[in-house]
């Protein structure tokens, strides 16, 4: 079948799906945008967490065809060619990635929440990224990350 | 963060050893554009799937590959007949099969692999295979594996015991005032990495194959591939591709013989990613244990005499067992001075899922014992746990039980010590079980507990561990700028940034680049044993100081302290001898060093008596919990943690290292375990897997020592290990504190703390 959809601003058309290949293999292996993770297939660690229509949503569990028609944000289209977002940058600055697997799927989920909660607590940050694993850093530095793009630091360049 | 060290007199370099500058792959990596092996891709590419064993134990009696080769779209299906080379591998012994031939010794076990031109194509494939199984009884006891008259053998030329390691010093028959005895056990961890096993294999014109691959170790990978293939080393050619965590999951082969074979017969590259169930089935396991220890001590809580008995499943195929079981033996009473050892520790082959790495290396589950009988000692003695440990630690000067003489610093009681005195911690942020727990606080108790721990680093037992770094200095853009080559795998450590510091630090250059690993350079050991800063480390710092005595020997008759900074050669004062540039030229300096640390000696086989190690590192946790009493739930509510570094090379990744570490330890108290029945994995997925999440997770106070070794470069200890070892039985006695529950396995269950 042939899935259109809007992905990062632009619309995109992928040919030949098989109905049972999820968003998240088209957005990989279709489009060229290999960004979102697949670490799980059932939506248990956040890796390939992408906005589907501004929400937050797990790739892997979206049927290709559930996203023909709507609109796709994924890492690779928080912030434009060449900058970071200040999510993005936070991460960096604060050392919050080691491997970097879960990283883009942490991001959006963090980007989401700010976009929701600009000042979030630190228990309003534990519960909302409690869907996405990370493996390496046992999430001290991500907390970190979070705090200082919530802060004014953080944000005033966005 | 970025940061900087004063080097020499009156000069600094930028994101040189010390300072904790940004990683080079950061950038990649919060963008997404960084290449994981997952993530390749190549024009005309197939993709790989593997038949794998249902049956722990079976002959295969039928084989029909015919269904699966007339599905459109599939390439080839291949079987052992078609492994060109030795048809077997192993990292200690090779015995291990590349594809099952008539016997499948675990679930799991690769029979069959499969290229097609969708990856829904080849596992549709996969299943079109005829097979048909003679399933027999597996052998998942290890203790019956002990003894030939209670269980089969696995392995039909060899016995099911794969290494016994005793270890005796001073009098087996030693008495002491008190004694405590406990059994204790260890459940089967998982490294979960994140991204899964995967790689692409391109065949290449001159009938070799170039092998993209997450690995820990590109050689090791090469050479093993190579004698399947048979093809020289020089025909398979490996590059490291983006690696998605490792934790010893990555030493063993997985999915690299399976891709060349299906690129080589296709003539097509070939790329396989393991889903996460078949990752679970797809490397070795952390060892599962059972320990029983009797710990002696006079009246004043000093520790007379221990005896232990460790049995460690090591599953099907040898993997990294026979180390594992070495290092169990030799830090299996922890970082304790005590006179009389009896120590026996064994490692038995099973129709188990293969064990091998996992970080800490049978140093985790001894830890989990032996810190459990110190409370048990302090308890039955009415002392303190931290005091009674104090008066047993390990000090410089002492001998472990293998009569090995601990130099350098050992900050056992310091680091006791320096956990103990922090703040109590304060309120939870979440009941025990998370915010779904209606508890008003009834029920709810609190515990503090602790642990600590000791960590061989770097290869031991006389393995000749070494690094090879090439390093190049030449003028870029009129500007000195190096390069540097090594097969080092990056697994997300941050050993990227840290070659370039140690550059910067050497040379004074502030221009450095990490060129991608492959095996086009010689081999730099494997990114495990907490050894990857140490032994690459120590080569690229090797070759930076020969080029270095290259680039100073062009100042003719110039004597002296001079030492380079900031593209400068400066003299004991400060001042400007020469400028790197100018002596450079166009003449480019290249040095290519392969390092060694001081060796190690094997273990007396009847006696365990040796030099078998390189450097102890040492961490201690502290632990306080929340227990909901009529639930069984726990929340970890803080952990403190203290660590010798011997020297921190790059701060904010140190405390990466022990954050993380720490992490994967409370995973293994609480949560993280394998569940077997008959030799079957019940819970092959993160549904069923549980991992610390961030709620898990509690906020970690980390102390940092730096007391410097003399034997390693820059004083440095290795770090990667010991955070995981201690923080597992930290939480575990603060539950017991809690509670009053015995608790002698991990993960501990609600029922263990019920009671039900």
């Amino acid at each position: 079948m042939r899935v259109t959809c809007t992905v990062n601003g632009t619309t995109r058309t992928a040919d030949d799906v098989w109905p049972g290949e999820s968003l998240l293999y088209v957005l990989r292996e279709r489009l060229g945008l290999p960004g979102s993770k697949n670490a799980c297939e059932q939506g248990e660690c956040g890796s390939c967490t992408v906005y589907l229509d501004g929400t937050a949503v797990c790739a892997c569990l979206v049927a290709a065809g559930q996203a023909a028609g709507r609109d796709v944000r994924t890492v690779e289209g928080l912030a434009p060619e060449g900058e970071l977002d200040p999510v993005q940058r936070a991460f960096l600055q604060t050392g919050a990635v080691q491997c970097g697997f879960c990283t883009p799927g942490l991001i959006v989920s963090v980007h989401d929440l700010l976009a929701r909660v600009p000042k979030p607590t630190d228990p309003q940050i534990r519960e909302a990224l409690a869907g996405n694993l990370c493996r390496c850093t046992g999430y001290e530095k991500i907390m970190d990350a979070v705090r200082l793009a919530a802060s004014s630091a953080g944000t005033e360049t966005r | 963060m970025s940061a900087t060290v004063h080097v020499g007199l009156a000069a600094t370099v930028t994101g040189g050893v010390g300072a904790s500058p940004l990683r080079p792959d950061g950038r990649l990596k919060v963008t997404g554009e960084f290449a994981f092996s997952s993530d390749l891709w190549a024009d005309d590419m197939l993709w790989g799937a593997t038949l794998r064993s249902p049956h722990p134990r079976a002959r295969i009696t039928e084989l029909d590959l015919g269904p699966a080769l007339r599905i459109p779209g599939v390439y080839a299906v291949l079987t052992h007949e078609d492994v060109p080379g030795r048809r077997l591998y192993g990292l200690e012994h090779v015995d291990q099969p590349v594809l099952a031939a008539d016997e499948v010794r675990y679930q799991g076990e690769p029979i069959v692999v499969v290229a097609a031109d969708h990856p829904e194509t080849a596992r549709r494939a996969v299943k079109a295979i005829g097979i048909a199984y003679d399933v027999l009884d597996p052998v998942t006891d290890p203790e019956a594996a002990l003894h030939a008259d209670r269980a089969p053998r696995v392995h039909a030329d060899r016995p099911n015991l794969l290494r016994h390691v005793p270890i005796r010093r001073g009098d087996p028959h030693a008495a002491a005032a008190v004694v405590v005895t406990g059994e204790y056990e260890v459940g089967m961890q998982d490294q979960a990495f994140l991204g899964p096993e995967s790689g692409l294999a391109v065949p290449a014109d001159d009938g070799g194959v170039d092998l993209y691959i997450a690995t820990q170790w590109l050689h090791v990978d090469q050479q093993q591939v190579a004698a399947c293939l048979d093809l020289p080393a020089d025909k398979v050619r490996l590059t490291l591709a983006g690696v998605g965590g490792a934790f010893g999951a990555r030493e063993d082969l997985s999915m690299q013989v399976h891709a060349c074979l299906l690129a080589l017969r296709t003539g097509r590259p070939v790329k396989m990613v393991y889903g996460r169930e078949e990752s679970f089935f797809g490397h070795v396991h952390r060892h599962p244990a059972r320990l029983r220890y009797e710990h002696g001590a006079d009246a004043d809580g000093r520790l007379v005499y221990v005896k232990a008995r460790i049995l460690l499943d090591g599953g099907a195929y040898a993997s990294s067992s026979g180390a594992v079981v070495a290092n169990a033996a030799t830090l299996g009473i922890g970082p304790y001075d005590v006179p009389n050892v009896v120590m026996d520790a064994y490692g038995l082959y099973t129709n188990n899922p293969p064990c091998g790495a996992m970080r800490g290396f049978g140093a985790v589950q001894a830890c989990f014992a032996y810190e459990s009988q110190m409370d048990k000692l302090a308890a039955a003695l009415g002392l303190d746990p931290v005091e009674v440990r104090v008066r047993n630690a390990l000090h410089t000067g002492d001998r472990m039980p293998t009569g090995q003489l601990v130099e350098g610093p050992a900050p056992v009681a310091e680091l006791l010590r320096l956990v103990q005195s922090k703040p109590p911690a304060g309120a939870a942020d979440f009941p025990p079980g998370g915010t779904a727990n209606t508890t008003r606080g009834e029920g709810v108790v609190r515990g503090v507990g602790y642990g600590i721990g000791i960590k061989n680093v770097c290869f031991s037992e006389g393995f000749d561990d070494y690094a090879t770094a090439r390093v190049r200095l030449e003028l870029i853009g009129g500007r000195p700028a190096v390069l540097v080559h090594t097969a080092a795998a990056e697994v997300g450590q941050g050993l990227v940034t840290v070659q370039a510091q140690i550059v910067r630090t050497e040379l004074g250059v502030d221009q450095v680049t990490i060129a991608p690993a492959d095996t086009a350079v010689g081999s730099a050991g494997s990114s495990s044993a907490s050894r990857q800063t140490y032994m690459t480390g120590g080569a690229v710092r090797a070759a930076c100081q020969a080029i270095r005595t290259r680039l100073l020997d062009r100042l003719d008759g110039l004597a002296g302290e001079l030492r380079l900074v900031d593209g400068q050669v400066r003299d004991a004062d400060g001042g400007t001898v020469a400028d790197v540039a100018e002596l450079l030229g166009d003449e480019a300096i290249e040095e290519t060093v392969q390092w060694r640390h001081r060796p190690t000696h094997p273990l007396d086989p009847e006696t365990g008596q040796g030099d078998a190690h390189v450097q102890y590192a040492f961490a201690a946790h502290r632990a306080t919990v929340d227990v909901d009493t009529e639930l069984g739930l726990v929340k970890v509510v803080e952990i403190v943690t203290a660590q010798d570094v011997g020297k921190a090379v790059n701060p904010a990744a140190v405390t990466g290292q022990i954050h993380g570490g720490t992490a994967q330890g409370l995973g293994l108290a609480l949560m993280e375990e394998i569940q077997l029945v008959d030799g079957k994995v019940r819970n092959p997925s993160f549904t069923d897997y549980l991992l610390p999440t961030i709620m898990d997770m509690p906020p970690m106070t980390v102390d940092v020592l730096e007391l410097a070794d003399p034997h390693s470069p820059y004083g440095l200890r290795g770090v990667g290990e010991p955070p995981t070892i201690s923080s597992t039985p930290a939480v575990v006695a603060a539950i017991r504190a809690a509670t009053g529950a015995a608790l002698t396995r991990v993960p501990v269950r609600p029922e263990h703390i019920v009671g039900v």
